[in-house]
């Protein structure tokens, strides 16, 4: 019954498609608007007549401008590196830690969950204030070292509890099978674990990705030379010059900063999608 | 192969006691079935064979050996699982090679007892499968290949045919048979299934609440339980009991003031007793006592008749095919050697 209601095809228009057009288009028109802004020429830009959701004559010069007058190539870099790195740390971390915790089952594991789940509910807007003192005995301030070593600090504790809830969800048979098979604790897990958690490591690498990708406190506060910024404070801070925002350059930044992410959003989008509905294949 | 000796096993997880001090004896190579009802402990007991639990009370030797602190995989034992525990990411031949793998073994070494194994069990075709792949019955023979392939000293099974269907499950207790038959490792098997235990076993371990109830040959077990318990698990359809008081002359007076003779010498008059008799032991005859018929299903082999006899409901299996109709009268009797005796209250057993 419930088949045949959503199958006759006008009522599918009004049960799915009017809605999902909807929500695409209240989801994609800040990206459209960024991607037309940026290849308006300043002119047409700031011009209060014509329409403004077109472009009448399409221009490279804020790529032009944000390529060779600013330090954009430099924040990229950074960006992938700090990105890259604190992302691979806290998988790393996260991966024995929510197994420690979800198949050790060592005495007092389950607070130790409860704790890391709490850790991810601390904002970093108050977090930053110690971290900053930190950073600074360290002598790290104003390196990217300094980025790479506090992002974990909210990665880690959301990758593991995002792992913990896929190991959780592998037969504690499919271990015990391993033992008697002669596999070690390392051999269960880079042989057994890891294998049938790969959605989960995929969701959990994407999330670290995408969040340490676009973070903008840490490196506001832990930055300040603009050869060390990342891409979301770089554009922000230098392309802003008093009150005059350089849109079209901003936006060129902000459309060229995404793309990694959606780039990287495609090609494991199969798998991400696999990850987050809890499929663990059999 | 190897003996498995099992001495004043006790096992509890927190405070709760699972196991309270079992002793088995299972000789080289003989086929061993431990059966009990659901949460009796059977399963904890053969983990702990297996080494996947703690024993830290009593003592586990296979073959000469104490195990008792070995790690499972240096006990040379293979478990089946019973949801067959196959990786799901690795193809039938993988999962079959994944312990020789690990021991370094020679890949021709490997394929050759694989593709051995593989043979044994009609698995031929499907090495290069995912378990997903396969229907349940031969993920179980997979589970299977992924034990013999190890050629341990002793085969673990935890109910390994509970998650087949009624068809599957009859023959691949047979082929298991047959495997045990060609191979002659030792073998034990866990089942809550007492005739998965009367059909497979050379030996049968009856379990109950953490303790064994009997050990025995399976027609031994039939024949001549050692207690109400044992009496009452094994077989199909179940032991009738009638509740009574032994009189003088080798004779119980039921409830009804009916009475059955016994040949136990060892009872006192005026002890209560519970009479055994399996269906089969009763006798439609002229003189015997009075019950009524409830329903009657012939299976064509035989006719099972339901009657209630002393306010009891009594089940008779009988070769010959009558024209019994509910609510009907029969008259039943049993040979005096066939009514097993039992004590009233501890359910022990009166010879
Ligand atoms: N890891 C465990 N922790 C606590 N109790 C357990 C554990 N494993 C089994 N038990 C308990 O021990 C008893 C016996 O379990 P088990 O050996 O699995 O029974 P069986 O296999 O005969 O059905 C059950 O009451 C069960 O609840
Ligand atoms: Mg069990």
């Amino acid at each position: 019954m419930a088949a045949d209601y959503l199958t006759s095809l006008p009522r599918r228009w009004v049960t799915i498609y009017i809605p999902l057009i909807v929500f695409l288009i209240v989801l994609l028109f800040p990206f459209y608007w960024m991607a037309i802004t940026a290849f308006k020429p300043d002119a047409e830009l700031m011009s209060a007549t014509g329409n403004p959701f077109w472009v009448v004559q399409p221009t490279l010069m804020h790529f032009r401008k944000l390529l060779f007058d600013t330090a954009y190539p430099t924040w990229l870099w950074n960006t992938v590196l700090i990105t890259v790195s604190s992302t691979l740390v806290s998988l790393a971390a996260s991966v024995f830690a929510a197994y420690a915790i979800e198949r050790l089952r060592f005495r007092g594991s389950r607070q130790v969950g409860l704790g890391i789940f709490l850790a991810y509910l601390v904002p970093p807007s108050i977090l930053f204030i110690p971290l900053a003192s930190m950073v600074f005995q360290l002598g790290i301030f104003d390196t990217r070292l300094a980025l790479i070593l506090t992002y974990p600090t909210f990665l880690i504790p959301f990758c593991t509890w995002l792992l913990m809830g896929y190991f959780r969800a592998i037969p504690y048979e499919l271990e015990e099978c391993a033992l008697i098979d002669g596999a070690t604790r390392w051999q269960i897990l880079t042989r057994i674990i890891l294998p049938l958690a790969v959605p989960g490591l995929i969701s959990a690498g994407i999330f670290a990705f995408t969040l340490s990708w676009n973070e903008f406190l840490y490196a506001l506060t832990f930055i300040s030379a603009s050869e060390n910024k990342t891409v979301p404070v770089g554009v922000i801070t230098e392309l802003v010059e008093g009150d005059v925002y350089h849109w079209g350059a901003l936006m060129a930044g902000a459309l060229v900063g995404s793309l990694p992410v959606a780039v990287l959003y495609s090609f494991f989008v199969e798998h991400y999608v696999a990850g987050m509905t809890g499929a663990v294949k059999e | 192969m190897a003996s498995v000796t099992l001495s004043g096993i006790r096992k509890s997880f927190g405070a709760t006691p699972v196991l309270h001090g079992v002793d088995v004896q299972i000789d080289d190579g003989e086929f061993v079935v431990l059966v009990g009802p659901s949460g009796c402990g059977k399963s904890t007991l053969l983990r702990m064979i297996a080494g996947l639990e703690e024993t830290l009370d009593g003592e586990i030797r296979i073959g000469d050996r104490v195990v008792n602190r070995v790690p499972p995989k240096a006990r040379d034992i293979a478990m089946v699982f019973q949801n067959y525990a196959l990786y799901p990411h690795m193809t039938v031949r993988a999962n079959m090679a994944f312990s020789m793998r690990l021991a370094g073994r020679a890949a021709a070494e490997i394929d050759a007892r694989v593709n051995d194994a593989a043979r044994i069990l009609g698995l031929d075709d499907y090495l290069d499968r995912f378990p997903r792949q396969l229907s349940g019955g031969q993920r179980q023979r997979v589970a299977m290949g992924r034990a013999i392939v190890r050629d341990p000293q002793v085969f673990l099974f935890d109910e390994p045919l509970s998650n087949l269907d009624a068809k599957l499950r009859v023959q691949m207790r047979t082929e298991i048979r047959a495997l045990h038959q060609r191979l002659r490792t030792t073998s034990i098997y866990v089942t809550h299934d007492q005739i998965e235990a009367m059909t497979m076993a050379d030996k049968i371990v009856v379990m109950n609440a953490g303790r064994v109830e009997q050990i025995g040959a399976p027609l031994v077990l039939y024949d001549d339980p050692a207690n109400l318990f044992v009496a009452g698990f094994i077989g199909s359809p179940a032991m009738n009991f009638l509740p009574g008081r032994l009189a003088e002359g080798g004779a119980v007076v039921l409830d009804n003031g009916g009475r059955i003779g016994v040949a136990s010498t060892a009872a006192k008059p005026g002890q209560a007793v519970t009479v055994g008799v399996r269906p089969e032991s009763l006798e439609i005859a002229a003189d015997g006592l009075l019950a009524e018929i409830v329903v009657v299903e012939p299976t064509g082999a035989d006719t099972q008749i339901y009657c209630t006899l002393a306010g009891r409901d009594v089940n008779v299996v009988s070769r010959e095919r009558h024209g019994f109709a509910p609510g009907q009268g029969i008259r039943l009797r049993v040979a005096p050697h066939k009514a097993l005796l039992f004590d009233a209250d501890s359910g022990a057993r009166i010879r």
